[in-house]
């Protein structure tokens, strides 16, 4: 019925989706829990059902039983199994007919995977007190332009009384010596000393001025309010969810795309309430009921979490976020062509998102930060056959150039990035 | 015989000194300040006060825009996501079928995030090669259209509209039915889709009558007379080496266009090895889009289309001649006839013409030339036009007897379109229940009492059989906007079935499937084709000609002037005029917009008195206004006078004239010529004797494009032969440009960096991408389908006609239209030549260096850019470009500015309301989001389609592959039903475009190749396939 769209594109996104988190978050093979974040916690926790059954101890229940050939088996040919086991078809008919990916050697080693069997063999914790985390910290950027400012006013003040002095002496030394002089014209009326002020406020008015419309919408450190206080921290960074898990389009649309409604409920289906994490707080200090912000999720999901089975995805209401990166609607901008074919991290614009409880606007999306970082990006070059990407093959010359030394990088810049139409059209 | 001479208003050819004068002048604006003559400076209407007012309140808007806070923008995705598939900012393609009455053509429907916004041709489907037409590409803006039904009404006879539910309606409609009595009739236009004819056919004691705006009926009856019964064939004009057309737009708007130029263009290909090509004669009175295209082309009298047909029929037979037609005309018959019958079948014959006799005598050539079962296929018969004039004439005549209880009207609009239209409204006023499924309240639309607006066919699921066994389908793109439904579900509510027509129309197709997966594949790929099967001949009878030449030859000889009512390409029957971007294409020969005129003969304007040959005619767009009289019928029309028109015949067009109620686009554009047709018992007649013209002395503004975008007479635009003089010296145009080359260097020291260029070196390759295209002159008939696919891929806007008439249209690709005449005899039109016009992409651009702010310039990938956030509107870059293509933003078109009442003029440049229904939110919809709206200011133009080249590129990217040569289609190439347009990497030797021009060399040019500009736009010249020998050919280059 969808003419140009190739089916089955959701395998291939989560595909991808896994080899982007292996390749994103650095883990060390053996650390069970990162791998456990990366690989298994969009579906399992450990404790509760989410779209998957809990974990915990799931290597000692049946039909494991401590068996670890077992549980490969199911992880390497959970297509097979789900079909024909009685055991794992129950499962299936359980968890609403969602099925679990089925990871191969290549995907998830055996090392790894019991190292996440060992991690998910821990007893359950005596939960610690909730640690800090909100502290507010104090912008630092200024400090340097005050202290230097201070400075030099002082420093002109200075001068402007020895150089008083220096004319009082000399008139002095003048009377002493009994030339007469015409009455020093005072300095608010001397016109060396009003051309100098008229200069420099003109100077300095005519920058604030032009900063100012320069600034004309731009929106660096842009922080509203969201209707709910989602934590970005909680979420991409003590849980580790990756960014594409919610921000799939990203990869392979123009725009990142903000979830929709039943993408946070694949987890909050089982995540009812916030009480393990530390401590929240809102951007002015205010303390932050986790459990309640879940609640206005429910709220617009239309989910009784009493009830969960008779949730009604189609019912739910949209959550009006607050756009925080707003481009002028001149500019061009494509996700995927930096997050997907340029391999740009999302760090790289949005900052440090997994430390931020309520997101910021980091990066000032003017055109000369854009333009900068084009000048300074490498491309994806495919520098010989087994790395990059394969679209640079046609560019001949570059490759000539690399291979003759002239060039030892291809920029951003070097294919065209810094022409007008590549984002104004 | 002189030399040829290409031109393109009289002007050119009559004072050659003086066009070049005013040509030059062709940017003057006027200071707007009206009234401003002999009075002071206080009393005139823009005094000081004003621009000192004006200074004060532009200062404190800045200020205040300044100081303003950045608006809160919200982001809200969606509650429950649809698909995986579905992925915001992607676009998705749907196939569908566009249907508008009894057209069809199969499409693509491009929907991004969630709304159409594009219609490409369906390149799946082998005989339409993915072409489209101009209304095919508008029809995604009539989705949006403001004056659209939304809701149910009933309406009272004062004219008052009441809101009304479905249920309330039904319930109402159901007992009215049964109340009225009488026979219930359903009028529609022709219906093509076969669940529809299903349900129709059980409506129990529904009598369905078709009717079309634009009458077949001629070529149906006549079919019926000859034994192939009453059906349409499908034509071949592929296969079909000789063509004549008496009167037949086949190309514009005869019957099935879009089908007809992509087979027609096969045979008009030429191969540069073994030049041939398809030859076409067309007979005709007017200037057709499809005359101009023909290789000889002669007029007569419309009157003398029967006397035509039969001398041609005598002359293919062998059979004496019978007289009574000029020397001229009787010749080119001949030759025709003689071209016919050596084609050895591979030959068609067509006429436009709705009388059943003439139709019959064309049958009867067909069938001596053994056209039937070769060009002509009885076994894949059409459903395009099925109406029947006399089947019409007897609903009227039984709604006036006062036997039709209820009629349902879908599709027809008989109260514009019917020739009688005051005898068929004070009939409907004798129909008890009168109920309307029609989109619109259009002029018979007001005067029932229930309208029940269908679907557009973008929000619907259904089907249409174009020709025998050939199904598309046709499925929703987008959630219907308005509370409307389908008119086949009230057809079967009413005849006591509950299904609504998307399940009916499922369950009716699901059977006919061999299983589920095989009709997704149907749907997907938009179409269900018939086995390939042979041509079929048919069973023709000859019976029926003698009676019918008898006939002919009794037609009455008219002495006086004849009128012609035709279809305007973009316009067609009307029924999409409400539509801006249909209503702002230029005409293909006329070049006119916005209006309705009546073409006349250079012999007649001076009969007239009109002085065709002045500067103020051809200047300005004050045109001299006559008056048609036909008995009691009269109207009032400018007149445009061209070459090449029988010197009797005036052509009107239909589909003008529309009531208020259907839009304030269409509302108060041109005149109602439908009245003027007459009926004759059996059908309809278009063409009209006995018409007498009076010049009233009084002018009116027709909206023109052709007398701007001037190129200061230069040489080397058009390059255009005849076939003989092309093979006799194939080499001209290579040759040509190897002396101007050549000259170029010596003027340039032989040293191209230091005396030609300001900038590197073009031919330094950095890399492997340089956009191209290549246009084949051979190919384009000028139908316009590229410049509206343009404006809905690029957000050009629409700018009304009080700015065309300033010359202040936005089209960014254009296409120019030439007269072929040696100098001696300028109506005398040997051909026309249609040259499609964008911006060159000049790689030594002369746009590029007079910008004083950089805001154009050129990429590596050889594209000519433009950046509107960074142009401050001097316009020495339209100035200095020599193509003429750069399109200036005079007033805010758009709304897109900051300042809200920027588009409120009050003085000169006040806007049309076809702008400001643009501006609406609701026809914004169609914007496409990945191109800027540009504001007030600055200059825009072609821009090689960027936002699909660079798609094509992050494709490629993302798949990890080299770009492939044919990866990118720009929007004017995929629109183009002729393949005519070109595009693709012409550094990538396996594309298309590598190969095109690899393998023409002597036909590619540059246009004004002398400037040395290196355009990226290459074309190719056209050949007029006639024996001609052009003396100045071999010499044309000067």
């Amino acid at each position: 019925m969808i003419f140009c769209k190739p089916t089955g594109k959701r395998l291939t996104i989560l595909a991808l989706i896994l080899f982007l988190s292996t390749s994103i978050i650095s883990v060390s093979a053996q650390d069970g829990k990162a791998l456990f974040m990366s690989k298994c916690a969009a579906c399992h926790s450990l404790d509760k059902d989410m779209t998957g059954p809990a974990l915990r101890g799931i290597i000692d229940k049946a039909p494991y039983n401590g068996d670890m050939a077992k549980m490969s088996h199911w992880i390497r040919n959970v297509n097979k199994l789900v079909a024909t086991d009685p055991h794992y078809m129950d499962l299936k008919a359980k968890f609403g007919g969602s099925v679990m990916i089925q990871f191969d050697e290549s995907a998830l080693p055996e090392p790894e995977l019991e190292a996440i069997i060992k991690y998910t063999s821990t007893p359950v914790a005596t939960p610690t007190p909730g640690g800090g985390g909100g502290g507010v910290t104090e912008p630092q950027g200024n400090n340097n332009v005050l202290i230097f400012g201070i400075i030099t006013l002082i420093l002109a003040v200075i001068a402007l009384i020895l150089m008083q002095v220096n004319s009082n002496l000399k008139k002095m030394s003048d009377d002493a010596e009994g030339i007469s002089r015409p009455n020093p014209v005072p300095f608010y009326k001397n016109k060396a000393y009003i051309a100098i002020f008229i200069l420099l406020a003109s100077t300095i008015f005519g920058y604030l001025v032009a900063k100012g419309a320069i600034g004309l919408g731009r929106q660096k450190n842009y922080q509203p309010v969201q209707p709910i206080f989602y934590s970005h921290k909680v979420h991409a960074g003590i849980n580790q969810i990756n960014c594409l898990y919610c921000h799939g389009s990203a990869w392979e649309s123009k725009t990142a795309g903000i979830p929709s409604v039943n993408i946070c409920m694949n987890c909050h289906k089982a995540v009812t309430d916030y009480t393990k994490g530390p401590k929240l707080y809102s951007e002015d200090g205010k303390e932050v009921d986790g459990t309640a912000e879940i609640a206005k999720l429910y709220k617009a999901a239309g989910f009784d979490p009493k009830s969960p089975a008779s949730w009604d995805p189609t019912k739910a209401n949209s959550i009006e976020w607050v756009k925080i990166h707003n481009l002028p609607d001149h500019v061009y901008f494509n996700h995927s062509q930096h997050v997907n074919a340029g391999n740009v991290q999302c760090q790289t614009c949005h900052g440090d998102i997994t430390a931020m409880d309520e997101v910021k606007q980091v990066s000032e999306l003017s055109m000369g930060w854009c333009v900068n970082c084009h000048r300074n990006t490498n491309v994806n070059f495919n520098y010989d056959s087994t790395k990059g990407n394969k679209f640079y093959s046609i560019y001949e010359k570059f490759h000539k150039d690399f291979k003759n030394k002239k060039m030892d990088s291809i920029t951003v810049k070097d294919i065209g990035g810094l022409e007008c139409q590549k984002c104004h059209y | 015989m002189g030399e040829n001479k290409y031109w393109q208003h009289f002007g050119e050819v009559n004072d050659p000194k003086e066009a070049k004068k005013l040509a030059r002048n062709e940017f003057a604006e006027e200071l707007p300040f009206e009234g401003f003559d002999d009075e002071s400076i206080i009393d005139a209407k823009a005094p000081r006060r004003d621009f000192l007012k004006y200074l004060g309140f532009s200062t404190a808007a800045a200020t205040l825009a300044a100081s303003c806070k950045m608006p809160v923008r919200k982001a809200v995705p969606f509650a429950d996501k649809p698909s995986a598939e579905f992925v915001p900012g992607e676009a998705i393609f749907y196939a569908t079928t566009y249907v508008q009455d009894g057209d069809v053509v199969p499409v693509l429907a491009k929907v991004r995030d969630g709304r159409p916004i594009k219609i490409e041709g369906n390149s799946a489907i082998a005989n339409w090669g993915g072409g489209t037409s101009s209304r095919v590409q508008a029809s995604v803006l009539d989705l949006y259209d403001t004056a659209r039904l939304r809701t149910p009404f009933q309406r009272s006879k004062d004219g008052k509209s009441t809101e009304k539910t479905f249920e309330q309606i039904d319930k109402q409609v159901a007992d009215a039915i049964k109340a009225a009595g009488g026979t219930t009739v359903l009028l529609t236009s022709s219906v093509v889709s076969p669940s529809t004819k299903e349900i129709i056919s059980k409506f129990p004691n529904l009598k369905h009558v078709q009717y079309d705006a634009v009458s077949y009926s001629g070529m149906l009856l006549a079919n019926e007379a000859c034994g192939f019964g009453r059906k349409i064939p499908s034509y071949n004009f592929g296969e079909a080496k000789v063509i004549v057309s008496l009167g037949a737009d086949f190309l514009g708007t005869w019957l099935s266009p879009v089908e007809f130029a992509a087979a027609y263009a096969k045979g008009r290909k030429i191969d540069e090895k073994n030049p041939s090509m398809s030859k076409h004669y067309q007979f005709e009175g007017t200037m057709s889009m499809t005359g101009a295209n023909a290789d000889e082309r002669f007029t007569h009298r419309p009157s003398e289309t029967g006397a035509v047909a039969v001398a041609l029929l005598n002359a293919v037979n062998g059979a004496a001649d019978a007289g009574g037609l000029n020397a001229d005309l009787t010749k080119g018959i001949n030759k025709a006839a003689a071209d016919l019958k050596a084609a050895g079948g591979n030959a068609l014959v067509v006429c436009g013409s709705n009388d059943k006799n003439i139709q019959v005598v064309v049958n009867a050539i067909n069938n001596a030339i053994g056209a039937n079962g070769k060009t002509i296929n009885w076994a894949a018969t059409v459903n395009y036009r099925q109406g029947v004039d006399a089947d019409f004439a007897q609903l009227v005549a039984d709604m006036e007897a006062g036997n039709v209880g209820t009629l349902l009207i879908h599709g027809a609009n008989p109260a514009y379109t019917w020739y009688d239209a005051d005898k068929f409204k004070a009939a409907l006023k004798k129909v008890k229940v009168t109920v309307s499924f029609n989109e619109k309240l259009d002029e018979t639309t007001e005067l029932c009492e229930y309208l029940i607006p269908n679907h557009h066919y973008l929000e619907s699921w259904g089907d249409a059989e174009a020709a025998a066994g050939n199904i598309y389908f046709i499925q929703p793109t987008i959630y219907p906007l308005f509370k409307t439904r389908y008119y086949q579900t009230s057809l079967l509510l009413w005849s006591g079935n509950n299904t609504p027509y998307e399940d009916y129309y499922k369950e009716y197709w699901k059977g006919k499937f061999a299983s589920d997966a095989e009709h997704n594949k149907a749907l997907q790929s938009g179409v269900k084709e018939a086995a390939a099967a042979t041509a079929g001949a048919g069973s023709y009878s000859g019976s029926a000609v003698a009676e019918a030449t008898t006939a002919i030859a009794g037609y009455k000889k008219s002495s006086g002037d004849e009128l012609v009512l035709y279809q305007k390409v973009s316009i067609g029957t009307g029924a999409q005029a409400g539509n801006p971007w249909l209503q702002e294409l230029p005409d293909p020969v006329s070049k006119a917009t916005w209006d309705n005129y009546a073409i006349i003969s250079t012999a007649k304007a001076k009969e007239l008195g009109i002085d065709y040959k002045s500067n103020d005619y051809n200047y300005y767009p004050q045109k001299p206004v006559i008056e048609l009289t036909v008995g009691n019928k009269k109207l009032e029309l400018p007149a445009l006078v061209f070459p090449g028109i029988n010197a009797n015949t005036i052509a009107v067009a239909v589909g003008y004239g529309r009531s208020n109620n259907i839009g304030k686009v269409a509302a108060g554009v041109g005149k109602n010529a439908y009245p003027f047709a007459t009926y004759n018992g059996t059908s309809v007649d278009y063409n009209v004797s006995g018409v007498t013209t009076t010049n009233l002395h009084k002018s009116y503004k027709i909206a023109q494009m052709q007398k701007h975008d001037s190129y200061e007479s230069r040489k080397e635009v058009v390059r255009e032969t005849t076939m003989a003089s092309f093979k006799a010296n194939p080499n001209v145009i290579p040759e040509s440009s190897k002396e101007l080359t050549d000259m170029f260097y010596k003027n340039a020291n032989n040293d191209f960096r230091a005396g030609a260029t300001l900038y590197p070196d073009p031919n330094t390759r950095s890399h492997e991408i340089k956009w191209g295209m290549s246009i084949d002159m051979n190919l384009c008939n000028g139908c316009n389908a590229c410049v509206a696919a343009c404006h809905a891929e690029n957000n050009v806007p629409v700018v009304g006609k009080s700015e065309v008439l300033r010359y202040h249209d936005m089209h960014w690709l254009r296409i120019d239209r030439y007269f072929v005449t040696d100098d001696k005899n300028p109506d005398n039109v040997k051909g026309v030549v249609f040259q499609p016009m964008l911006c060159q992409h000049c790689d030594n651009a002369p746009c590029e260096n007079v910008c004083p702010v950089a805001a154009t310039n050129h990429s590596s990938e050889g594209i000519n850019q433009m950046t509107y956030n960074r142009c401050v509107g001097t316009r020495y870059c339209a100035n200095n470009c020599p193509y003429k293509v750069r399109r200036f933003n005079w007033a805010d078109y758009t709304g897109s500015d900051s300042f809200p009442n920027n588009q409120d003029q009050q003085i000169v440049g006040k806007l049309d309301d076809a702008v400001h229904v643009m501006n609406d939110d609701l026809s914004r919809m169609v914007l496409n989001p990945d191109v800027t709206v540009r504001s007030r200011g600055v200059i825009e133009k072609c821009s090689f389609c960027v936002q699909r080249t660079q798609h094509g590129k992050l494709e490629a990217k993302k798949a990890n592959r080299p770009l492939g040569g044919n990866d990118v289609k720009s929007a004017c190439q995929t629109a183009c039903p002729t393949n005519a347009i070109v595009f693709g990497n012409a550094y990538d030797a396996t594309s298309d475009i590598a190969k095109l021009r690899a393998e023409n060399p002597q036909r590619n040019f540059h246009v004004l190749e002398q400037l040395h500009v290196l355009p990226n736009v290459t074309y190719m010249a056209k050949i007029r396939n006639t024996d001609e020998v052009d003396e100045h050919w071999a010499g044309h280059h000067e």
